[in-house]
């Protein structure tokens, strides 16, 4: 399983990544590489198999909807690196990535 | 450095300060972690502020005639990616670099409920990926038993803090391994509890389906204490389990008479250092005597653990880290548009092991890869866990190797990330079917480098096996034994 220059970088757009040419080429070596090793599993009958998603009993947990003091505001910006009034500050969000 | 339960005791008899014990504490990493560098932060004056409040706290209950929380005054280490309130919390990242959570994880904020006191944040594998602690963004963790040697990862530091008896007890999380494999790997005894046994909530997220909050201490016993203290369900955490908590105290069994242990062909493959499968095999032979009844059995699906764990392990990565995007905590990189803060910030902060992850949890659940991939790996993930089901049928225990070897050289792997993955085979399973796993020192090999052995056992039967490896470390002395970097200490 080889993946294609391209297919790296659809991938990394996917998963919002900017990377560098030389990072481009060492991870469609080395995922490559990974992805050849998962391939066993190709190889497993497993119809009728049900997945897994949580090891634990399915269940639903419920809970009252009551109001409650939520996260002390100045101490949850404090951690933003762009805050104004109270609120996060953000670059403009339209507009087409080049 | 004594252990939690000499440590409480000296406390509670009145024969050490919690001041003192902070002092020491503090001195030791001054003295050690410039060569070990288990440490991210340290927090000397709070720390010696909750010490001395500690001990006004305990005079206060001593005149009054009360009991005093159970951890009052005891200091403790945490991996750096459980949240506490007011103290930086990296994950080992750049992306988080100047984070300082407003909130204590729950797993914390129970432990400091009990009294506990936080003395710094230990070193990590960048948000828990990796075997190795070579993955943190701040440097890697030492080996206290050789410093040219990686301590095992993730959760390294706090495994290296206990082993070079910087601090009595450390936190760390267990996604893959990341707490039972650094514990084999220093010496030091690493409890992984059953998925849905302690809150996740505050523990910043790897793989939901996986991750896990667990302790490494000196002694079974110890980590048994621990476990009672921060198990349990919490309305922040929709997976932690409303069951009854485990016991503080491992009693009632003097030997292993009626104890079942399964001992699974698998994982005993050529792959395996001859020393490590001696030292294991040693170590039946102890419980053997003291009443066990060893037999062999199969999980038939352990190869397939490294391909699931992979896919799962990442696909759910590369959700739970689209949240680090400059926007509300850590560093932003500059762009014109968000669109370009994005990709630009998560492409300059996130290291190359985080990105591979990303990158190939992504592709996993690509449109057109998902079913071959993820839901694959799900039904495989299955499979692994009726191996375990049909092997508790059968017995009451599973003792198997932590790693295929002992702790191997800063740089081993570099390059080959897959190499890396492979050493995992023997964590995985039970993170892949949630049962607890404990890991203890068992031997040593050639080198002089710690050996350590795991006990599984079913969902919920933590004290099953911390019992079993107390009865083994009553028999033997492998924890008690030293690096020689604290010679003349």
């Amino acid at each position: 399983m080889s993946l294609t220059r391209e297919e790296v970088i659809h991938i990394a757009q996917l998963a919002r990544l900017e990377l560098t040419d030389e990072e481009i080429e060492r991870y469609r070596e080395q995922l490559s590489a990974v992805l050849d090793h998962v391939a066993r599993l190709q190889g497993l009958d497993t119809s009728g198999i049900p997945p897994t998603a949580s090891v634990l009993p399915p269940r639903t947990v419920l809970r009252e909807d009551e109001p409650r003091p939520a996260l002390p505001r100045a101490e949850v910006l404090a951690n933003a690196a762009d805050a104004q009034d109270g609120q996060f500050r953000v670059p403009p969000v339209f507009g087409e990535r080049e | 450095m004594q252990t939690v339960a000499q440590i409480l005791h000296a406390l509670q008899a009145g024969e050490i300060s919690s001041r003192e014990i902070t002092a020491d504490v503090l001195a030791r990493i001054e003295r050690l972690d410039p060569q070990v560098h288990a440490f991210l932060t340290v927090t000397p004056e709070a720390a010696l502020q909750a010490a001395a409040e500690a001990d006004r706290q305990r005079l206060a209950a001593r005149r009054a005639g009360q009991t005093p929380p159970p951890l009052l005054g005891l200091p403790l280490a945490v991996k750096d990616v459980l949240s506490t309130r007011g103290i930086r919390t990296t994950c080992g990242s750049r992306i988080l670099d100047n984070y300082i959570p407003p909130f204590d994880a729950t797993a914390v904020q129970r432990l400091k409920a009990a009294g506990a006191i936080i003395v710094g944040k230990t070193n990590t594998d960048e948000f828990a990926m990796g075997s190795s602690t070579e993955n943190s963004a701040y440097g890697v963790t030492h080996n206290p038993w050789d410093l040219e040697r990686v301590p095992g990862g993730s959760s390294g530091g706090s495994a290296a803090a206990v082993a070079a008896r910087m601090v009595p007890v450390a936190l760390g999380t267990d996604t893959g391994g990341s707490v039972r494999q650094p514990a084999s790997f220093c010496g030091v005894t690493g409890l992984k509890p059953t998925y849905g046994r302690i809150s996740r909530y505050g523990l910043i997220a790897y793989g939901s389906s996986l991750d896990t909050v667990g302790v490494l201490t000196q002694t079974a016993e110890d980590a048994a204490l621990f476990l009672h203290l921060m198990a349990g369900q919490d309305p922040l955490d929709a997976t932690s389990m409303d069951v009854p908590r485990p016991p503080q105290r491992l009693e009632g069994r003097e030997d292993l008479r009626g104890l079942k242990i399964g001992v699974p062909r698998e994982y005993f493959t050529e792959g395996i250092q001859p020393a490590v499968a001696r030292a294991v095999h040693a170590a039946l032979d102890v419980m053997a005597d003291l009443g066990a009844a060893i037999e062999e059995t199969s999980l038939p699906h352990t190869e397939y653990a490294v391909p699931v764990y992979y896919l799962i392990a990442t696909a759910e990565a590369s959700a739970n880290l689209a949240r680090f995007d400059g926007i509300r905590y850590g560093p932003r990189a500059q762009a014109e548009q968000m669109w370009d803060v994005f990709f630009r910030t998560r492409g300059q902060y996130f290291g190359p092991e985080v990105k591979r992850r990303i990158m190939l949890g992504t592709y996993a659940l690509s449109a057109g890869y998902y079913d071959a991939y993820y839901g694959q790996a799900q039904k495989v993930r299955t499979l692994i866990k009726r191996d375990f089901e049909e092997a508790f049928e059968q017995v009451d225990l599973i003792a198997a190797p932590v790693a295929p070897t002992t702790a191997f050289r800063i740089g081993q792997h570099s390059g080959d990330p897959l190499s890396m993955y492979l050493e995992d085979v023997f964590t995985l399973p039970a993170n892949l079917s949630g049962v607890p796993g404990v890991s203890f020192p068992v031997g040593f090999d050639d080198l002089g480098l710690p050996i350590g052995m795991q006990l599984m056992g079913p969902h919920f039967q933590e004290t099953r096996l911390l019992h079993a490896a107390h009865i083994y470390q009553q028999a033997t002395d492998w924890h008690r034994h030293q690096p020689d970097l604290l010679a003349g200490d």
